[in-house]
């Protein structure tokens, strides 16, 4: 029989309120196997922690039942408090009163009988938990961060500056992400080009930085500290250690109608191409899809005129295996696709553009060399009007866009506004919105800088819709403030579309058996606390692939990131979790059901040998779990028929004694 | 004992650790409630739960039964509430064929994120488990009190 | 036929293709053949029996017999090689310390159903063509085979031998269209209350003597978890309905997907529960819901419960089959 102790917590008002603490500590403390139980203020403080370590020495408990919040919240505190004090911390278990009980059930009456049940069930889990101990397991000291953004290329400097070795995976031919697309960045309006690509290039030049362009990550294995990760680098015909970047061939290749897809498809490049000018790496790549000599054998005009002689077209994909300690998520967004929005006209008008198509109409090396021209006509737009939360913010009943707010359209369409009112003073820029959101250092400012000085027509009201009349758009829109229709002929429409993740992140996920939400953002091991871990140990979480972000708080979470990384591979051995399958080879079939269901593989078959009849030794076929790679999903427990597999921490008789405490 | 009182029916819902165990926290976070004869089995993947323990609750008296696991596909263990799936659906199917009422039986996906999904999942189930009633043919005769 | 097995069995001793040859011999009643293993020529030749009541599946035996020293022969009727291959599937049996003479089969007589015809007092009986000959107490007496056959030969899923070195008769095929899931679908139709009374009624004379567990091929664990005290279910006696529910229900959800549905189960029962009838109902669920599959039928397929398909149907869908909607 164990000696337990419980301690009941009031979580100040939390618990207590609507749960009388006292009633509760009565009634287990005539549980059997309960040598003491008291309830406090707060359990988690010093204080109550100290209680503990007090009373596992003073009457030498050899379990512990806590009844506060969620084990979610605070089971590794107490398992930790416990262990100081020298009592194995899975001896610990958690009845969860808080979230389950004071806080969904408003009758004192009704909540107190089932934290006490609660209690009792906890209480009849520990009589049956048993010391375990976690094994150790080495950490590779290196990596790998997916996604060459600005999220990633911060993420893997700050690593790399600690010293780990790091790759980064980009699925593009260059790194840069969306910030390489930007024209100026707010609230500060320098320009998006001069403070990302030193960046660039530092990454490129870093002795501890791999970069994996035009690479894609294909299969992940093992577990925090231990990945083994396929990565798969894309033919890009092209030989990249010979490479110079000199682009003569661009400029040669004569398939020249490509859509460029660094100008949101606003002006077109050669099949043969290096996205931009400060690319890194700066090699070029045959587009397969276009290049003539690759889909009909005919051309080769690259390969003559290369003198670095790079050009290869016979270049096969290649899989590359690595080991890593960390994977870090870095895939961005991208704006959503407005294929439902047709009110807005943007597939039947050319001069009906996204933001980021503004941001490369508006951009010195973008298609008009940073002239503002109607991609239609090529004349200068002298009526824009800019429509906010197209996408975002979206009834869930309207099946078309996102229903979160995708945080960064109001202060760029600020910065739209106030750069076109700059350059182009004869021009008037209307803004239709819901509301503007402007939290940040500096961006509330920033918008009033464009309300009140650059005289930019804010509007809160909704474009109905918009329709292309001659060269004009007529824009039908509602002014809520003022309640009346408004009718505005403009020159140049330009939609904040919605941002969504990369489509390559939910595949990712599933490689990662990292959770998402139902918007296919990374899920964080914690909203508030643990905002740059996935729930997936190892995994890690940096830029908009975890929700909209901008730049400033996209590079604050790649570092906290990075850190959270270099916390991870500087440690010589990860302590494993003991809560792992284990088989009871005296019962086991050696059947491989287990073996089957295991997402993981880390059961295995080893022929034994046990005593049979009359001293002889007969030889079996029986599983053995690898506690190191088994993570304690408990698959395989149920899939044995003979109940040889066993799961530690949530055992058989454990799982089944809280259902009786239940029921009782 | 209760004799007189209007039935309120023992349920136990396991919730797998990393998603309907977080979505019933976040339900107490919302502080959106549900009702208290629902009672929470942490384990660690929707794939835990063997038919014992589904028979077990039974027989030492509980009304309804319900498995709370991630959503198909965001298994924490990436494949866990697959076999789960196939289980409980094969296992509640046998339970109906015996004439134990199937209602009393449910599996239900609900997220970290779905606080409000597991609340009033779980007004449902408490809803249609006390209009059948009491569950007098699965259970132990041997382990009623009352 | 009983005479060329035994001539077989002997010639496989003789020529030392085999140590030991599994097969059947008497038992207390002439209708009641039991599993034996046997070592000599001698032995074939005095207690060796193979005739129209040869219903004992021989395979679970092999688990054994396969771990021991030299090889065994085994004769194996269609129904035997399922479970054949579905323990070689699992491990179970050592297959190169077997030498498989595959039988082919048309039916095994059941007693049972040959007093339900109303023929009493049988003392011996025999085969020709269709027609099963009996002398019985009261003198001669005649009736069709298909009459004295028992449930689930008449409802045969398959007449093929799946796995087998060599093979005596010729083989036969699978049945497709054997009608073997109409009993369950029978069962389904009716309401909640009438299938309760249906099983309970059965189940309330389980007597608990585990003879369809130690018969079953599938039912064939180290340690079996009703044996074993930690797993929370150990109970020796069934001291209240719900045992017995629950010994049946945990038994037929252990071998779902590996039970070959070869009918065992319910052949020992010796209060005539349906057993098969739970083995039938994951059966006929898993061909609906997650594609056909028959255990034994091959050695590369997985067990419907031990695999996935990320569209797979619902639990809720169970709300909307069967028979009624208490």
């Amino acid at each position: 029989m164990q000696r337990i102790g419980v301690f009941v917590c009031w979580c100040g008002s939390n618990i207590a309120a609507t749960v009388d603490v006292q009633a509760v500590s009565d009634a287990l403390a005539r549980e059997p196997g309960v040598v003491f139980a008291a309830n406090y203020q707060y359990m988690c403080s010093q204080a109550g922690q100290d209680m503990i370590r007090d009373k596992i020495h003073e009457l030498g408990l050899t379990g512990v039942v806590i009844c506060s919040c969620s084990p979610r919240m605070h089971e590794a505190t107490f398992r930790k408090t416990c262990e100081k004090a020298g009592l194995n911390p899975y001896m610990v278990e958690i009845a969860n009163i808080r979230e389950q009980v004071s806080w969904v059930h408003k009758d004192k009456a009704v909540g107190t009988e089932k934290a006490i049940v609660l209690g009792r069930a906890a209480i009849a889990k520990v009589q049956l938990n048993t010391p375990l101990i976690a094994g150790e397991t080495p950490v590779t000291k290196r990596a790998l961060v997916i996604g060459g953004g600005i999220a990633g290329i911060q993420t893997a400097l700050d690593i790399a500056d600690a010293g780990f070795p790091v790759d980064i995976v980009e699925q593009k031919p260059t790194i840069g992400g969306k910030m390489a697309q930007l024209d100026k960045t707010f609230p500060t309006l320098d320009c998006a080009a001069c403070i990302l690509t030193p960046k660039m290039v530092e990454a490129g030049q870093h002795e501890n930085i791999r970069i994996l362009s035009y690479s894609e990550v294909e299969e992940v294995h093992g577990f925090v500290g231990n990945f083994d990760v396929k990565i798969r680098r894309k033919a890009r015909f092209v030989d990249e250690t010979k490479c110079t970047g000199c682009g003569l061939c661009t400029e040669k290749c004569p398939m020249r109608k490509v859509p460029n897809e660094f100008n949101m498809g606003l002006d077109n490049r050669s099949a043969i191409y290096i996205p931009f000018a400060q690319a890194v790496p700066k090699v070029a790549t045959i587009d397969p899809r276009y290049c003539m000599m690759l889909n009909s054998g005919k051309c080769g005009v690259c390969s003559k005129v290369c003198e670095a002689g790079a050009i290869n077209y016979k270049q096969k994909d290649e899989i590359l295996e690595e080991k890593y300690g960390a994977i870090v998520a870095a895939t961005g967004f991208n704006p959503i696709s407005l294929d439902k929005f047709d009110e807005f006209a943007y597939s039947r008008s050319p001069d009906v553009v996204t933001s980021l198509e503004f941001e490369r109409l508006m951009n010195a090396a973008g298609p008009t060399g940073g002239t503002l021209l109607r991609p239609s006509d090529h004349e200068h737009p002298h009526t824009i009007v800019f429509v906010q939360c197209v996408g975002s913010r979206c009834d869930a009943s309207a099946e078309k866009g996102k229903e979160y707010c995708s945080k960064i359209c109001c202060m760029y369409t600020a910065k739209h506004a106030m750069l076109t009112r700059e350059k182009y003073p004869d021009t008037e820029v209307y803004v239709f919105y819901i509301d503007v959101r402007t939290p940040g250092k500096g961006f509330d400012e920033f918008y009033r800088r464009a309300v009140e000085q650059y005289d930019v027509h804010y509007i809160k009201g909704m474009v109905g819709k918009v329709v292309p009349e001659g060269k004009k758009l007529r824009v039908q829109a509602s002014d809520l403030l003022d309640d009346r229709q408004l009718v505005i002929d403009a020159d140049l429409v330009v939609l904040a579309a919605a941002i969504e993740p990369d489509k390559s992140a939910r595949p990712l996920a599933t490689k990662l058996t990292a959770s998402m939400d139902t918007n296919d953002f990374f899920t964080e091991a914690h909203p508030k606390l643990r905002p740059v871990e996935s729930p997936t140990a190892g995994v890690f979480l940096s830029g908009a692939c975890q929700g909209p972000k901008d730049i400033p708080d996209t590079v604050a979470q790649a570092g906290a990131a990075a850190s959270k990384v270099i916390g991870l591979l500087v440690k010589d051995k990860l302590i494993g979790n003991p809560c792992v399958a284990k088989p009871d080879e005296l019962m086991c079939n050696g059947c491989s059901s287990c073996e089957k269901v295991c997402p993981y593989g880390a059961i295995t078959y080893e022929d034994k040998p046990f005593r049979g009849p009359n001293r002889t030794t007969v030889y079996r076929r029986v599983a053995c779990v690898n506690p190191a790679v088994c993570q304690g999903c408990g698959a395989c427990t149920v899939a044995c028929p003979s109940g040889a597999m066993d799961l530690q921490g949530f055992s058989n008789r454990q799982i089944m004694a809280e259902v009786d405490a239940i029921c009782r | 004992m209760q004799v007189n009182e209007a039935f309120t029916p023992t349920i136990v819902a396991f919730c797998c650790n990393w998603c309907s165990y977080a979505g019933a926290d976040l339900s107490g976070n919302n502080r959106l409630s549900y009702p208290a004869n629902v009672k929470i089995i942490r384990i660690p993947c929707s794939c835990r739960l063997n038919p014992m323990f589904v028979l077990r609750a039974f027989q030492r008296g509980a009304d309804g039964v319900i498995l709370c696991g991630c959503h198909p596909g965001d298994c924490h263990y990436s494949t866990g509430n697959y076999y789960a799936r196939r289980r409980m659906t094969l296992l509640f199917s046998m339970l109906d064929y015996l004439g134990i009422e199937r209602e009393r039986t449910r599996v239900e996906w609900v997220s970290a994120a779905e606080g409000a999904k597991f609340a009033q999942t779980m007004n449902e189930f408490v809803e249609t488990v006390t209009a059948l009633g009491e569950n007098r043919r699965l259970e132990d005769f041997r382990c009623k009190v009352r | 036929m009983q005479g060329q097995i035994k001539e077989k069995a002997i010639a496989l001793l003789r020529s030392g293709a085999a140590d030991r040859v599994l097969g059947w011999k008497l038992g207390e009643f002439f209708y009641d053949l039991t599993p034996a293993v046997f070592r000599t020529p001698e032995e074939v030749e005095r207690d060796f029996v193979f005739s129209v009541f040869s219903g004992p599946n021989l395979s679970k035996y092999l688990i054994e017999e396969s771990k021991k020293e030299g090889r065994v022969a085994a004769f194996l009727k269609p129904c035997d090689s399922y479970s054949f291959v579905q323990l070689q599937k699992e491990h179970r049996i050592a297959r190169e310390n077997v030498y498989a003479v595959g039988v082919a089969c048309d039916g095994m007589c059941d007693m049972k159903s040959i007093r339900a015809h109303g023929v009493k007092g049988v003392l011996s009986a025999r085969q020709e063509g269709d027609r099963l000959l009996l002398e019985t107490l009261y003198g001669p007496a005649e009736m069709a085979k298909r009459d004295a056959l028992p449930e689930r030969c008449l409802h045969c899923k398959s007449k093929k031998v799946v796995d087998f070195d060599e093979m005596m008769g010729e083989n036969g095929t699978e049945c497709p269209d054997c009608g073997r899931f109409d009993e369950v679908e029978r069962l389904e139709a009716l309401s909640a209350q009438e299938r309760f009374d249906f099983w309970r009624g059965h189940f309330s004379r389980c007597i608990r003597c585990n003879a369809c567990r130690n018969v079953c091929p599938a039912c064939s664990c180290v340690k079996c978890v009703f044996d074993n005290p930690d797993s929370g279910v150990a109970q020796k006696a069934a001291a209240s309905d719900f045992e017995e529910n629950n010994f049946h229900i945990i038994r037929a959800y252990h071998v779902a997907g590996r039970c070959t549905d070869c009918g065992e189960c319910s052949r020992v029962c010796p209060e005539s529960i349906p057993l098969h009838l739970l083995n039938r109902k994951f059966i006929k669920d898993m061909n609906e819901l997650y594609g056909a599959y028959q255990a034994g039928a091959d050695f590369a397929s997985r067990p419907p419960i031990m695999d996935f398909r990320q569209d797979d149907a619902e639990p809720s869908v169970i709300y909307a089959r069967g028979g009624d909607r208490a």
